[in-house]
């Protein structure tokens, strides 16, 4: 099929989710916030710790969300803006002694302009075409990174430590609750901006493309620009995940970054709501503890253990969390009538 | 000029694995308008299966039938259990299916015939083909059961009736019903079709890369690529691009410094690329003209 | 005459959305019967609820077997052909093999062949054009290929979803000619939804007017013809 068949023809491959749909109401969300500042004090490092890749999995699946649920593009290759955003922030933190927050914009900007310009060839493709291709950018990473041309910067195929950052003004917590924090905050930036970002006329147009990119197109969308656009930002976001994912765990190396990584994501965005943006926290916690849990139910088997519970989930709710907020939402409603 | 003859020769070789893939790649995109990324480890556990039959002294070809007939029964079981509750489900989520699917089936296979590597007989002997040490006889018996398994594949779908319903309802699921035909086992038949097709692969193969459970990783890939490349809606394009795809990559680890073992496969993927944003239908994709 | 396709009570849901609000109707066999309404009344929504394409409640006998619970392949394999709207063509494949798809749930070979030979006869732009892509035809080829492909049900009711749509007056006349030419020679009840009534009324010879998925008027497509408010809504004058 062609492409311009299958953009003329098939319904959208991604549903259409109104906007309004997209986020959750201010209770909801400060019951949330609530829940994420007060937590984390009460538990242990390690768990602290985990709540941190929590947050930061979830920007990345979150990234995947605007450009999957917002553009209707689709994309495997997540894992290697991941990657770039993470040995930016590494090279800098270790090479130039640059302060660790500092690091983050520069990989978000970095990791912009290299999905901006991965757009490019991409607009050109669609579904399976562009699957494939960002498959492969997510194939080569790796590679890439333990090529030797680069292995003064990247440290080969040994990867680079990162220095655990501590907590400034000489703040009485420990290491780990304090970058807690740190990605809390970075996060609920980023979601608001995001949120925004959805709700503006870019927003608009990343949706109308979804939709139907004739029809854009027909009322002066300029499709090719927010395309692309929508990849710069995906990427961006996922860099920043990178960055902090890279201070968090203290480490980076090639094989940090392959394809499962991105097919994790993936997943986290489907089993969270594609395009729903609050999944994306439900989506990243699937992805962290549903394989640990497996992994306790049997070893041998854990494979196994953790697929029969993917598709328990998809079963059950197969929009993913989206779909159970909104019957949650239906019978709170009921019972406010009643 | 000899080192290039030989390398294509060797491309061709390896590329007859990627194309009896990409076969079964195709095969099931036209039944069910998805990719199956589960379809290596459904081919994995087919030949597991025939080797298991082996163990037990059935003879090669009696188990090589067996693994056809049970490969078949058990895609078409599959889809009834698993993705015929997804019918309606949105794709993304059915993709998320395909991997629940990959890990399982791995998963099991590994439990069962654990993660060592396996030999694996061929019937067609290994000894140098017509001279060449770079195609064996078992190389020259892939292609031309390849080959044959694509001539096959055209007639059944251009002159049965089934074949022809199967297209359909790939095609317009609805105006499919709309002239009687059963759709949904249409789709569970292609999933039969495909799975005994990637059994025919799988034992192919084996003899070639070794049986283990992650033995179609890497082939999957390329056998997604080469179907990719050469339109998915094409059975010959994905035989045809099966054998490209073996052939860039040899030549590609060949000819650019610099490309080892590790950078082969991202560049044969970007080539592909580079090939598909020329042509976005593929090499063999039927552009379709459409009025609106 | 004796009903062939009797309706009762239907009502059908889109989602939480109800389309329609307990319809009943009943067709004759051999006859030619028009649904007319306005945008939105239920028309499609009759049709998709015979071929069970929707979530439906009410009874639908069709030679007096209800049609309640039977999978969309199975009512049309009972000899119910129905043209959606937009055609239902196969626009990937051959026009001939559009035809062959029509007849798919036939046995007899040699019967699909000959028939495949009249739809010829009936439209030889059909024949010009047996190898080509069915997406490359004209809007008005496509009408025709639809309905030749619905009779290679050798259907006995056929229901035909707005055929005029998009299509050229002149070429509207034509295929209505034809529909009533296969109405009377080949037996073929029909029941055609419009909203070009006039053409609908000059053609049938029973007509149902649907309001907001309610029968509201029935009866010789002549009188409905004349009905003064049917000609103030639905004819113009």
């Amino acid at each position: 099929m062609s492409a311009v068949e299958e953009a003329a023809n098939e319904a959208p491959a991604v549903e259409a989710v109104p906007k309004r749909a997209m986020t959750l109401g201010y209770g909801t969300s400060l019951v949330v916030l609530a829940l994420l500042i007060i937590v984390p004090m009460f538990l242990k490092n390690f768990f602290v710790f985990q709540l941190t890749m929590l947050l930061i999995y979830a920007l990345a699946v979150l990234a995947l969300n605007i450009l999957t649920g917002g553009s209707g593009q689709f994309s495997l290759g997540q894992s290697a803006f991941y990657a770039v955003g993470a040995y930016t922030s590494a090279i800098l933190m270790e090479h130039m002694g640059v302060n660790y927050a500092l690091t983050l914009p520069v990989a978000g900007i970095i990791c912009f302009g290299f999905g901006f310009l991965f757009g490019q060839p991409a607009l050109r493709l669609s579904g399976i075409y562009l699957a494939l291709a960002t498959f492969a950018l997510a194939v080569a990473m790796p590679q890439l990174l333990k090529l030797g041309f680069f292995e003064h910067w990247t440290g080969g195929v040994q990867g680079l430590v990162v220095t655990k950052p501590d907590a400034p003004f000489g703040l009485p917590i420990s290491q780990d609750r304090w970058l807690y924090y740190f990605t809390l905050v970075v996060s609920i930036g980023i979601y608001i901006a995001s949120v925004n970002l959805l709700k503006s006329r870019s927003g608009r147009a990343f949706m109308a493309i979804r939709d139907n990119e004739i029809a854009a197109s027909a009322m002066g969308v300029d499709v090719a620009l927010y395309k692309t656009l929508a990849f710069g930002v995906s990427a961006g976001i996922t860099g920043v995940a990178g960055g902090l994912g890279a201070i968090a765990v203290q480490f980076v190396a090639p094989d940090g970054y392959t394809i499962t990584l991105a097919i994790s994501l993936f997943l986290g965005m489907v089993v969270g709501g594609v395009g729903w943006l609050p999944g994306s926290i439900v989506g990243s916690a699937f992805i962290i503890f549903v394989p640990n849990i497996a992994e306790h139910i049997s070893k041998g088997l854990s494979g196994a253990v953790f697929g029969v519970l993917l598709f328990l989930v998809i079963f059950l709710v197969p929009h993913g969390a989206r779909q159970v907020a909104m019957v949650a939402q239906q019978m709170l409603g009921k019972l406010k009538k009643n | 000029m000899e080192l290039f003859t030989n390398q294509v020769l060797a491309g061709i070789a390896t590329g007859a694995i990627y194309a009896c893939m990409a076969l079964a790649v195709v095969m099931i995109y036209q039944a069910i308008d998805h990719l199956n990324f589960a379809q290596g480890e459904m081919a994995m556990f087919s030949t597991f299966i025939s080797w298991q039959l082996m163990q037990w002294g059935i003879p090669y070809w009696w188990a090589f039938l067996a693994t056809l007939i049970i490969s078949f029964a058990g895609g078409i079981i599959i889809e009834r259990l698993l993705f015929k509750p997804l019918a309606k489900a949105p794709v993304l989520t059915n993709v998320a299916g395909f991997i629940a699917l990959f890990a399982i089936v791995n998963s099991v296979a590994g439990l069962i015939w654990d993660f060592t590597i396996k030999q694996y007989p061929t019937p067609f002997g290994s000894s140098p083909f017509l001279g060449s040490q770079l195609i064996s006889t078992h190389q020259a018996g892939m292609i031309g059961v390849t080959v044959g398994l694509l001539i096959l594949l055209y007639l059944f779908f251009q002159f049965t009736r089934i074949g022809l319903a199967m297209r359909a309802a790939a095609a317009m699921p609805e105006s499919a019903r709309l002239v009687g035909i059963n759709t949904s086992w249409m789709i569970a038949l292609g999933w039969g079709m495909a799975s005994a097709i990637g059994a025919i692969a799988g034992i192919l193969i084996a003899p070639v890369v070794f049986l283990e459970p992650n033995m179609m990783g890497g082939v999957l890939i390329y056998g997604f690529a080469a179907a990719v490349l050469g339109g998915l809606t094409s059975p010959l394009g994905a035989v045809v691009g099966g054998f490209l795809v073996g052939v860039f990559e040899n030549l590609a680890g060949t000819y650019i410094p610099g490309v080892g073992n590790e950078l082969k496969l991202p560049i044969a993927l970007a080539l592909i690329i580079t090939v598909l944003v020329l042509k976005p239908a593929g090499l063999f994709g039927r552009p379709i003209v459409k009025r609106v | 005459m004796t009903a062939m396709l009797n309706i009762k009570d239907l009502r059908a849901y889109y989602g939480q959305v109800q389309a329609l609000h307990g319809l009943s109707f009943s067709l004759n066999e051999g006859s030619l019967t028009t649904l007319l309404g306005a945008n939105g009344a239920g028309k499609t929504t009759t049709l998709r609820a015979i071929c069970n394409m929707v979530r439906s409640t009410g009874a639908i006998e069709f030679e007096g077997k209800p049609l309640s619970g039977k999978s969309t392949e199975n009512v049309v394999r009972l000899g119910i052909a129905h043209v959606p709207q937009g055609r239902g063509t196969f626009t990937t494949m051959t026009v001939e093999e559009n035809l062959q798809l029509g007849a798919i749930t036939r046995n007899n070979k040699k019967a699909v062949v000959t028939d495949i030979e009249r739809m010829y006869e009936h439209f030889p732009v059909l024949k010009e054009r047996h190898t080509q892509q069915a997406g490359t035809l004209s809007g008005g080829e496509q009408q025709m290929l639809a309905v030749a492909r619905a009779l290679m049900l050798r259907p006995r009711l056929m229901l035909l979803d707005e055929p005029s749509f998009g299509l050229a007056p002149l070429i509207v006349r034509e295929l209505f000619k034809i529909l009533g030419k296969i109405n009377r020679e080949e037996k073929v009840t029909i029941l055609v939804v419009e909203q070009n009534a006039q053409l609908a009324l000059e053609l049938a010879d029973q007509a149902y007017v649907i309001e907001t998925g309610r029968i509201v008027m029935s009866g010789n497509a002549k009188d409905i013809a004349n009905n003064e408010d049917v000609r103030k809504s639905y004819l113009g004058y």
